[in-house]
């Protein structure tokens, strides 16, 4: 294992076809995802798409009904114990118990985990600083407060060195200092570790994660590394606002306009293809045909925009409930 | 698996829920023991004449251990009723089936704890006989007998209400179905006076009550113990099944 050379080349989970029905309702359809170590996947999705339920099976407190999963080249439905050791998991709901300080807590699940009562102390020396929770060691969980609960919560999830951690939803709840704080740990594990974060605060993958797949209904929508999204986020648009515009035939003919949008009396949206839609080429055209300039300000398009577009066009036409993006 | 039991019993031993059953045990027994204390002194001078009457342990222990089985048939589901509905309910469950302990390990682990636990329990109660050794001397094999009865008995309530409690994410539904449970069972026994033969023999067979009985007599059948292993060993079964089962099929 101390071969860094081998190790970012490794995949540590891989799942191939994963569908879980609950009675006729297919929470999860044949949906397949990879994590190599040293990367942070992003598993983004509206509420009720299946992101909790395929946590649960890669995690293996939930069976799918079909499909396979390996964690770190072991088979997890076939040798659990063996893969479970590689992993490291923290459900929506962190799994605290109330009435235990946050060191017995920490000392249960490095036991749980089977590591050596020697081996536990140090881990969780460890893991306390690592999560910050120096000062916290010897007072009940109860009574800490959210954000330092989820510490615990991340603490036991990282405490024996799994492969795999698994985070859903780790930042709920939480102030934007701590929130900023478990970013970075988040981004730190990702080196040595493979991380999957299950979220839907956009923000939050496009701040930590390597690599991005949306699931939408069950089924995988988008599977994106930082440089495709980049890409995809990458056209610019500019928004301006004109006193006395030209036909809107005119505005499509400049260079490299992909799409013109009229927003209302007066201002218009262009979107341009990548390497085009420089903002002062646009101010000078406008100045010199007098077109009455007021506004301009340039957009870009971010992921959120993507995730609406792929998570919503469907529910908008079936009239459902629009996802809820926070 | 002893992890899980440790930490069971420890969390137990943090909520004043487990010293509160364990001073109202001890109270409601040391009352019975009193009181059939007084009694023996009674009987004492008449039973001095009979040839093979009851002694010391079987008139103040075997009446003490009685209650101790009704009292701890009460207090049991309280016990029991956390083990696995309130890890379900505060989804410290996820960390236990994503750790690397099969099923089984857990199941037995909080049985285990809880065991340890009531063993504390009964071992207090085992120890007011004791008293009696200041003025007379006991006899140890019927005290053993009984000592087994109970031990074998609560590890039969616990299995049921290890059972109940996977059922539900509740734990007042897991103690009120477990009570009910244990109280039928042991009321069973009724239903043998009446009704046809075969049915009578069958629900006096079932009964908890009937095998704990023979037990507190002194009279140490191996159908009985059986009795008691099966019972606690197919609730430990279908507890594990149950959990298991949960993370399989919808």
């Amino acid at each position: 294992m101390n071969n860094t050379a081998s190790m970012k080349s490794e995949t540590l989970v891989s799942a191939a076809h994963l569908s879980r029905y609950f009675g006729k309702l297919a929470a999860v359809d044949d949906l397949s995802l990879e994590l190599q170590r040293g990367e942070v996947l992003g598993f983004l999705g509206p509420n009720g798409a299946g992101k909790t339920t395929t946590m649960q099976m890669l995690c293996g407190t939930l069976a799918p009904s079909t499909g396979r999963i390996s964690i770190a080249g072991v088979d997890l439905l076939e040798q659990p114990r063996l893969a479970k050791r590689q992993l490291g998991f923290l459900p929506e709901q962190p799994p605290l118990y109330r009435e235990l300080t946050a060191d017995e807590f920490l000392h249960y699940c490095g036991r749980l985990r089977g590591m050596s009562r020697a081996q536990t102390g140090d881990a969780v020396i460890r893991v306390k600083g690592r999560c910050g929770l120096e000062s916290s060691g010897s007072r009940l969980i109860a009574n800490l407060s959210k954000g330092y609960q989820q510490r615990v919560g991340i603490a036991q999830a990282i405490l024996h060195r799994p492969a795999v951690v698994v985070l859903d939803e780790p930042t709920v709840g939480l102030d934007p200092i701590q929130i900023r704080e478990i970013r970075d740990l988040i981004r730190e594990l990702g080196e040595d570790h493979g991380v999957i974060l299950s979220t839907h605060i956009l923000p939050e993958v496009q701040a930590v994660c390597d690599r991005v797949q949306i699931i939408h209904q069950g089924r995988l929508v988008l599977n994106e590394n930082r440089e495709q999204l980049a890409r995809r986020t990458g056209q610019r648009v500019l928004r301006l606002g004109l006193h006395r515009p030209p036909a809107q035939e005119v505005l499509g003919a400049l260079a490299g306009v992909q799409q013109v949008e009229a927003l209302s009396e007066g201002h218009w949206r262009l979107t341009f293809s990548t390497d085009h839609g420089d903002a002062g080429e646009l101010a000078a055209r406008a100045a010199a045909e007098d077109w009455g300039l007021f506004e301009l300000v340039s957009e870009q398009r971010s992921l959120e925009e993507i995730f609406v577009e792929l998570t919503c066009g469907e529910s908008y036409a079936e009239n459902e409930v629009p996802a809820e993006v926070a | 698996m002893l992890s899980i039991a440790a930490r069971e019993l420890r969390s137990l031993f943090l909520s004043p829920l487990a010293w509160v059953i364990l001073a109202v045990v001890q109270a409601i027994l040391a009352y019975v023991f009193l009181i059939q204390v007084e009694v023996f002194l009674q009987w004492q001078p008449r039973l001095a004449g009979f040839p093979g009457a009851p002694g010391l342990t079987a008139i103040v222990v075997a009446p003490v251990f009685h209650t101790a089985a009704i009292v701890l048939m009460l207090v049991t589901p309280f016990l029991t009723m956390r083990l696995l509905s309130e890890e379900r309910r505060s989804g410290t469950l996820a960390l236990l089936l994503s750790a690397p302990v099969s099923v089984a390990s857990i199941v037995l682990g909080k049985f285990l704890g809880v065991m340890a636990f009531l063993g504390c329990a009964l071992i207090l109660v085992a120890l007011l006989p004791f008293w009696l050794l200041l003025g007379g001397s006991l006899d140890f094999g019927l005290l053993a007998a009984g000592f087994l009865g109970l031990v074998l008995l609560v590890a039969a309530f616990s299995a049921a209400g290890l059972f109940m409690s996977s059922l539900t994410a509740q734990p007042t539904i897991a103690a009120v179905s477990t009570f009910g449970l244990l109280l039928l069972l042991w009321l069973l026994d009724w239903g043998s006076t009446t009704g046809a033969q075969g049915a009578g023999e069958l629900f006096g067979y079932l009964s908890l009550l009937t095998h704990f009985e023979a037990l507190l007599q002194g009279i140490f059948d191996t159908r009985d113990v059986l009795y008691y292993l099966i019972f606690t060993a197919l609730f430990l079964l279908l507890g594990i099944w149950r959990l298991d089962g949960e993370r399989l099929a919808p």
